[in-house]
Parts: structure tokens; C-alpha cells; sequence
């Protein structure tokens, strides 16, 4: 049982993680220096949220948060193609939409969570929700007001929408052992966690004129699997990035 | 000087005089000012202001400027423009002419002493 809840949180652990260090590239290329400033630290939380799912499983005798983070192999890695995506261009609108995707999905989870019957993970997601409020207050605001904003803003957003709605469909791409977890009370199913977050977000998507509906699966199949360990084409890159520090000084105390 | 980040280009410096074409409203932001309310019914204490497109936004952005390190129950933002002020020139308008430090608190410093006086040359009568 300790292996699937293993899995359990390093799937949602690595999505925070890889996800905070996309954000954080943003940091001093924001678009004014008050966006700037709230993004890098929206990235920081969800770095800290990754760090504290670690901790549950440090506390049952597994790897350290570190470890967890700098040490692990890439193709152990179990977080969504979402959170991996470069930040191709430097296209705000792109970070925007990928933050209000993600963080939709985080309400979900968390909100579920906290009826966990795995009671670390319930009491964590509690706490977790208390900063998740910010961050999906921030995510649907700017998506509302560029929503309705000059037409530059408006097709941004929408080519970013387009680009990252598979990839965000597959959040929610079922867990390996997830009938033993949701047998167990951990969570409910990915299937009905994404018909939740789809009640979340559709009618802020219809408000600005946003199409919601199931991709083809003919778009889906090549990006599954992801919660398997297939890492993205960028995945590499990012994790070697993200561990050159650590890598350099295996052995320091930090 | 070519930033050693590849993400960074840096306009090069016989850009810098070019006569730029004017601005859109939309390229400048207004300011809001930005109240931060610390425990639940103290009053409003100003602590800075920010760039926003709106006040929706503003509140967005205040929290993570200006409540981000210390207690906060509420925040308020106002227009920068909705604030009216004294000109600077006019500072004078708050000099007293004659000494009025009894209207201090420390003008009471020496009441009891002064009663004590009176009560002294009362019973000395």
C-alpha cells in the first residue's frame, strides 16, 4: 500500500513542483514589476505545497524532500505534460492559461482531498487550500478581464487555450493503482474529478466566448501516460536545469 | 551590453533616442493607493500604491505587495486621482502663529502641578 501512496503523492507533488519552476522563470520578465512580483510568489507556494506532499511520505520512512526533487531519475518522475511545457516565447497570456487551468484542477483536488480517508493528506490539503484561494483568485481574474479586453488579449488567450486544453484535460488522466486509492478512500476517481473541475471552469470559459468539450482522442493518445513516468520531450532539459545547483555539490548541506 | 541571458534583448543604445510613437491609455496604468486594515475594526493605515487596470485587479495585485508580510484582515485601494491633497506650497497652512502646545497631549504634563498651586494658595487665604 506504501507504493501506491507513493504514487498518489508524487503525482500530485511533481505537478507543484515542475509547475513552480516554470513559474518561476517568469521572475523579473513579468509584465509590470506588481504581476511580476505575485507570479514568482505564486510559483514559490506551489513549490512549498510540492515540498509538504514530499514530507508525508519522508515521514513513512521514504526520501527526503531533496531527494525527492533533485535525486530521482527523470523517468520516476509522475507529474502532467501540463506543468512541463516550456514557456514558449515568453507568451504571458500562455503562462495565464496554464496557471488557470492548473490551479481550477487544484481546487478540485484539494477540496476532494480534505474528505481523504488517508488523514495526513486530508489535513494537508486543508492547509494547502488556504494559499490555493489566492491563486485561483488571481488565475480567474485576469482570465475575466483579458477575456474582455483589446483583441490582442483576446486571441493570445485563445491560442493559448487551444494549445493547452489536451494537456490540461489530462490532468485528470486516471492513476496507476487508482482503484486500490479510491477503494481505499483516498480520493475519488481522476474521471470524476475532471467532470467536477469542467462544472468549475466552463461557465467562466463560455463567458468569454470559449469553447469546452472533450479533445479528440486521436489528440489525447500520443500525450498519455504521463502518470506512467513518459516524461515530455522537455522534460529533460528542465530537470537538468532544475538540479544543476544540487548536482554540483551532491554532498552539501544546503 | 548583450545580456548574458538568452531570454533578455536589450535594446541597443542608438535605439534609445528614437522619438517613440505616443502612448495608448491602455500602455500606462492608472496608480491605486493601497490601505491595509491590520486586526479586525483598527482603522485603515495607507502603506504604498501600484499599477492596475482596475480596482478588481488592483485588490489582486495589493495583496501580494503589501500583505504578503505582515497581519492583514482587509485591504482597501483607491484611484490615486479619487485623492485630493494640499499643495506643497501651502504648508504653512498647518504652522500656529502662537504657542498652542496646551492643545498636545503633553500640555497636561503640568496640570497637576499648576492645580496643586491653586489648591496651595486657596488654603493659604
Amino acid at each position: 500500500m506504501l507504493e501506491t501512496l507513493e504514487i498518489l503523492l508524487l503525482s500530485l507533488a511533481d505537478d507543484d513542483l515542475i509547475l513552480g519552476h516554470r513559474h518561476a522563470e517568469w521572475i523579473g520578465l513579468g509584465p509590470i514589476l506588481e504581476e511580476d512580483i505575485a507570479f514568482a510568489s505564486i510559483g514559490q507556494d506551489e513549490i512549498g505545497h510540492a515540498q509538504a506532499y514530499y514530507q508525508l511520505l519522508t515521514d513513512l520512512g521514504l526520501p527526503t524532500p531533496d531527494e525527492y526533487a533533485f535525486k530521482r531519475p527523470a523517468e520516476r518522475f509522475r507529474c502532467a505534460h501540463l506543468v512541463e511545457l516550456p514557456n514558449t516565447d515568453y507568451d504571458y497570456a500562455q503562462a495565464l492559461m496554464r496557471h488557470f487551468l492548473y490551479d481550477a484542477a487544484e481546487q478540485v483536488r484539494l477540496q476532494a482531498l480534505r474528505q481523504s480517508r488517508y488523514e495526513p493528506l486530508a489535513g494537508l490539503a486543508e492547509r494547502l487550500l488556504r494559499e490555493e484561494k489566492y491563486h485561483w483568485l488571481h488565475a480567474r481574474t485576469w482570465v475575466e478581464k483579458l477575456g474582455h479586453s483589446t483583441e490582442e488579449a483576446y486571441l493570445r488567450l485563445k491560442s493559448a487555450y487551444h494549445l493547452l486544453w489536451p494537456y490540461a484535460w489530462l490532468l485528470f488522466e486516471e492513476l496507476p493503482q487508482e482503484a486500490a486509492m479510491v477503494e481505499a478512500g483516498w480520493l475519488p476517481p481522476n474521471a470524476e474529478l475532471r467532470s467536477r473541475w469542467l462544472e468549475l471552469i466552463t461557465p467562466i470559459l463560455a463567458g468569454i466566448g470559449f469553447e469546452v468539450g472533450p479533445p479528440a482522442s486521436e489528440v489525447l493518445l500520443p500525450l498519455q501516460g504521463a502518470r506512467h513516468g513518459l516524461r515530455s520531450p522537455h522534460f529533460e532539459a528542465l530537470l537538468a536545469e532544475m538540479t544543476e545547483v544540487s548536482a554540483s555539490e551532491p554532498e552539501a548541506e544546503w | 551590453m548583450a545580456s548574458l541571458d538568452p531570454r533578455i534583448r536589450r535594446a541597443e543604445p542608438a535605439l534609445w533616442n528614437v522619438e517613440l510613437p505616443p502612448l495608448l491609455p491602455l500602455d500606462q496604468w492608472q496608480t491605486y493607493e493601497v490601505f491595509v486594515v491590520r486586526t479586525r475594526g483598527s482603522h485603515a493605515q495607507h502603506v504604498g500604491s501600484l499599477h492596475a487596470p482596475d480596482p478588481e485587479l488592483a485588490l489582486v495585485l495589493a495583496k501580494e505587495q503589501y500583505a504578503r508580510r505582515s497581519t492583514c484582515v482587509a485591504l482597501w485601494v483607491v484611484p490615486t486621482d479619487a485623492i485630493h491633497r494640499t499643495a506643497s506650497e501651502e504648508e504653512d497652512l498647518f504652522q500656529p502663529a502662537t504657542d498652542k502646545s496646551y492643545r498636545e497631549p503633553q500640555g497636561y504634563l503640568t496640570t497637576r502641578e499648576r492645580l496643586e498651586k491653586y489648591r496651595h494658595r486657596l488654603q493659604s487665604c
